[in-house]
């Protein structure tokens, strides 16, 4: 059992070939483009959203960093729907993938901290040391704020990654659970799949939510060092 | 519908004021609007997504096959002797 249940974690192939860009590509599909005045039902609730997360996500950016408008919302709309896709039965997360959240959270956080030292080198700099520091403790707390700084990115990849394998983790042990538990405690059985329910409701707010905080956290920084 | 501006009154007078009349107005103004902007493109919406999803669930599935073939229940064969019986 322990082996099976890592295995929904595997890179899938299909004859030996990697089919995980397929899978990664498929999210797109979700979300059409229109060149219409008045567009259907999805089209129009679909950008309604993104209209109402961009005010609410931008508001607090100056005109620099409004730039990152699209990376932002193509960031939170892609990790989005590929947690809510992953939580169809049988189906591959690619965000449980830890190479794949650092590919997206490294190239991120930096592209927001070269800014900042490009265009506003000495707030920057100034970030690396907290207001009313007492003399003495300077070298530590500059020491400290640097590894602050480096650690930012793994903490944003380790988050989502840990966050969604946990969720699918449980998802798969109280399923297994209900199965073994039909045949010898019906009673039982129903409370675990009530449990269940309650857990993808859970998985699929947190799926939301992690998408959220993700998009959220670069654009702190970028608010930093813009 | 061609209505001139002095055959307005005339016009109005026609209308159905029965209840049934009104509510088959308001279904008319409904349909129009439905015709014209909602069903543009209906039928690709709907099928569209829950074919997709029903496909990369049956894609998936496939892909999982193999390693799903371990979680079956295997039956046990009647012929083999316990430890226990031996003992």
């Amino acid at each position: 059992m322990n082996e099976n249940l890592f295995t929904s974690f595997a890179t899938p192939t299909m004859m030996g070939l990697p089919i995980v860009i397929l899978i990664i590509m498929f999210p797109s599909i979700l979300f059409p483009s229109s060149n219409r005045l008045i567009n259907n039902r999805l089209i129009s609730i679909q950008q309604w959203l993104v209209q109402l997360t961009s005010k609410q996500m931008m508001a607090i950016h100056n005109n620099k960093g409004q730039t990152w408008t699209l990376m932002l919302m193509s960031l939170i709309l892609f990790i989005g729907s590929t947690n809510l896709l992953g939580l169809l039965p049988h189906s591959f997360t690619p965000t449980t993938q830890l190479s794949m959240n650092l590919g997206m959270a490294i190239p991120l956080w930096a592209g927001t901290v070269f800014m900042g030292f490009r265009h506003k080198t000495k707030a920057a700099l100034a970030h690396f040391l907290p207001q009313g520091t007492p003399i003495f403790l300077i070298p530590m707390l500059v020491i400290i704020e640097t590894i602050s700084l480096f650690i930012q990115p793994m903490a944003l990849a380790v988050r989502l990654t840990a966050n969604i394998t946990a969720g699918h983790l449980l998802i798969h042990l109280i399923g297994g659970a209900t199965l073994a538990l039909m045949d010898i405690s019906p009673s039982t059985a129903l409370i675990t799949f009530i449990i269940l329910i309650l857990l993808t409701i859970l998985e699929f707010a947190v799926a939301m939510i992690q998408a959220y905080v993700f998009t959220l956290l670069v654009s702190l920084y970028l608010h930093d060092n813009t | 519908m061609d209505v001139k501006i002095g055959e307005l009154p005339s016009w109005k007078v026609m209308w159905d004021f029965t209840p049934k009349g009104i509510v088959g107005a308001f279904q008319r103004g409904y349909c129009c609007y439905y015709d014209k902007y909602e069903q543009v493109c209906q039928c690709e919406e709907r099928g569209r997504c829950w074919g997709f999803y029903g496909a990369y669930v049956l894609f998936n599935y496939c892909l999982s096959c193999k390693e799903l073939k371990c979680e079956r229940p295997h039956k046990h064969h009647q012929g083999e002797t316990s430890v226990d019986g031996a003992l």
